[in-house]
């Protein structure tokens, strides 16, 4: 029996979180049929038969591309009956979380967000969660034939085990009233690498001491690709944007690099950096707690530090 | 205008976490209980409403007797009333089915609740709730104004906000800057000792999801110090030890 992925897209691009959905579905033991919906590139969705999709249906209708949770819900409830499928996986996100949601009410099925590993399926099906923000794990007995799973970023590795597949036209099942709701405008950061996607997270805190020295900080997320980020005082005292605040409050972020210039490590900002694969800490306090939960640390002035660093990286490509 | 909102009692953001009994239960030792901190944004939009708009606000808790403080916590921050089904909240569509449940016998224009709750973190129930009650759910929501039959939201999404319009009732998750915490004072206090808390039974639900044990993650191994003089040495560490760069 297939599995179904809800493949979410921005700006024409498939996210690179919902690729790991697809190799999720795919080392769960597929086969997986991939779903789209709105405008997206043809060459994006052909392209995810590379990373594990034997089929990709697309719902190219444009009343699909504001991303209306009850919209997005009936369209993925009845393609899993269309498609046959007792599963579906998706990223979590601030789309794909309650669609999950609402499907999974919709079906009685087995619902877990925030999944962080592949399946245990040598004794019934059962899945690792974080929770209490990142300080813990729990291990959830899906039981039910149908199941509807939300991974985290890094869930699954990104793989190419396929070639390109041809895009199956899918007609979606539209109902008036789920358009009730209405998304009458949207600000949205293009071009940036976005917070919860990045590999790389370059985030300030108030050592920072004003919006003013943030170029120096852009320009060293720059030259790694990464994503900016900040403390909660910071995006308080609009120094940044709320989107880009991390921790228990804003967003958790899970990069393979996390480098935290000038915060202090409070406990409530490391519940959402705690699932980094590597911290490195600059601060100009040796007593910052958040050298303990760092793997490199730094002690020194930011100001000093940040334009040395974005030298010796460049030297060093 | 009647307004619900759903909080749930965690603990303390600087908890550390532990478990007991072979990893399947939480330890209560030594943690202090709080609203959670989305729930009490949502407690503090209400009130605010509570105010500009003559609404009631009823706060409701699945949780079993230890839960009562929190939910008079609630009561002393402005709320009138106060239901507490009584069950562990053992999985997120048991804790749904609950709320939905009661919302039915009342018939409340807005439920408001947290963006995720922060011990399951699963930012799920109020999907789960709209969806049972034939409801739009919006979250996690920002800015919330009421005027007539019609809300005006903002709603953060990846790297920006969106702005929306939606007819009442309906549920929204809520988290900063839509309100300021609000901290009892010593007369919501006073009152809340009097103000209604009801104990009502819970719903049977056949739960698909059971807990089968906790896991903590591995302890953090030590820090690398590398000297401000030298920052070469961390991009070189980043490349052929962490092998990142
Ligand atoms: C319920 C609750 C939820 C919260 N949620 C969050 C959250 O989601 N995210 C979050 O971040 N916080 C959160 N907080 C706030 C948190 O407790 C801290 O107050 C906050 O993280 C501190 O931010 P900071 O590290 O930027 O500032 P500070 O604690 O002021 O630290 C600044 C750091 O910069 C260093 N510094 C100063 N100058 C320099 C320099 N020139 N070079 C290098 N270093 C320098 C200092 O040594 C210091 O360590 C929450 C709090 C509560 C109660
Ligand atoms: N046991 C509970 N009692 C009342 N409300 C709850 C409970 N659990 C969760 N909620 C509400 O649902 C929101 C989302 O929770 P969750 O889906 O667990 O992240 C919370 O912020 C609360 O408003």
């Amino acid at each position: 029996m297939p599995i179904l992925v809800f493949v979410e897209s921005a700006e024409g691009k498939i996210k690179k979180t919902s690729l790991e959905a697809i190799a999720y579905a795919h080392a769960m033991g597929g086969p997986v049929t991939a779903i789209a919906l709105g405008t997206v590139e043809q060459s994006e969705l052909e392209a995810l038969g590379k990373y594990g999709a034997q089929k990709v249906l697309h719902a190219s209708d444009e009343k699909l591309n504001q991303g209306l949770i009850q919209v997005y819900s009936t369209v993925l409830e009845k393609a899993l009956e269309d498609e046959n499928a007792d599963i579906l996986v998706l990223a979590n996100s601030s789309l794909g979380t309650p669609v999950a949601a609402r499907v999974a009410a919709r079906l009685g099925a087995s619902l877990a967000s925030n999944v962080v590993e592949l399946p245990d399926t040598t004794a019934g099906f059962s899945v690792k969660r974080s929770i209490y923000t990142g300080k813990a794990f729990a291990h959830v007995e899906l039981s039910k034939p149908k199941k509807v799973i939300g991974i985290r970023k890094n869930a699954a590795e990104i793989k190419e085990v396929g070639s390109p597949v041809q895009i199956t036209p899918y007609t979606a099942s539209l109902n008036e009233s789920d358009f009730a709701t209405k998304i009458t405008s949207s600000e949205q950061a293009t071009g940036e690498i976005l917070l919860p996607e990045a590999n790389i997270v370059v985030s300030g805190g108030r050592g920072m001491k004003g919006p003013e020295h943030w170029s120096m900080l852009e320009e060293l997320a720059k030259t790694l690709h990464a994503a900016t980020g900040c403390s909660k005082p910071v995006s308080d005292m609009g120094w940044r944007p709320h989107h880009e605040h991390v921790g228990q409050t804003g967003v958790k972020v899970a990069p393979q690099l996390y480098i935290a210039i000038g915060i202090s490590g409070a406990i409530q900002h490391l519940a959402g950096v705690n699932s980094s694969k590597y911290i490195v800490v600059i601060n100009k306090d040796p007593d910052a707690p958040f050298f303990k939960a760092a793997d490199y640390g730094i002690v020194g002035d930011a100001f000093e530090i940040i334009p040395k660093l974005t030298e010796a990286i460049k030297a060093a490509k | 205008m009647k307004i619900l909102v759903c909080i749930t009692h965690v603990p303390d953001t600087t908890s550390k976490i532990n478990f007991t009994d072979n990893n399947t239960k939480f330890d209560t030792n030594g943690v202090q209980f709080i609203i959670g901190p989305y729930d009490d944004y949502a407690l503090a939009r209400a009130i605010e409403l509570k105010e500009s708009l003559s609404a009631t606000v009823t706060v409701l808790n699945v949780g079993l007797q230890d839960t009562e403080p929190t939910l008079r916590k609630a009561l002393a921050i402005g709320a009138d009333d106060a239901i507490r089904v009584n069950a562990e909240p053992v999985d997120s569509f048991f804790i749904a089915t609950q709320i939905a449940e009661h919302a039915k016998t009342v018939g409340y224009d807005l439920i408001l609740m947290g963006r995720e709750s922060i011990d399951y973190n699963s930012g799920v129930v109020h999907a789960i709730v709209g969806e049972m009650l034939g409801m739009p759910s919006i979250s996690p929501v920002m800015k919330l104004d009421v005027k007539g039959n019609t809300a005006k939201l903002a709603r953060e999404i990846e790297g920006g906000k969106e702005y929306l319009e939606v007819t009442l009732p309906f549920v929204a998750g809520c988290q900063e800057p839509i309100a300021e915490w609000k901290i009892p004072n010593m007369r919501g206090i006073m009152a809340a000792r009097t103000k209604p808390l009801q104990v009502v039974d819970a719903t049977a639900v056949d739960s698909g999801v059971k807990l089968r044990k906790f896991e903590l993650p591995p302890p953090k191994g030590s820090v690398k110090m590398i000297s401000a003089d030298n920052v070469a040495e961390l991009v070189n560490l980043l490349k052929n030890e962490a092998k990142i760069l």
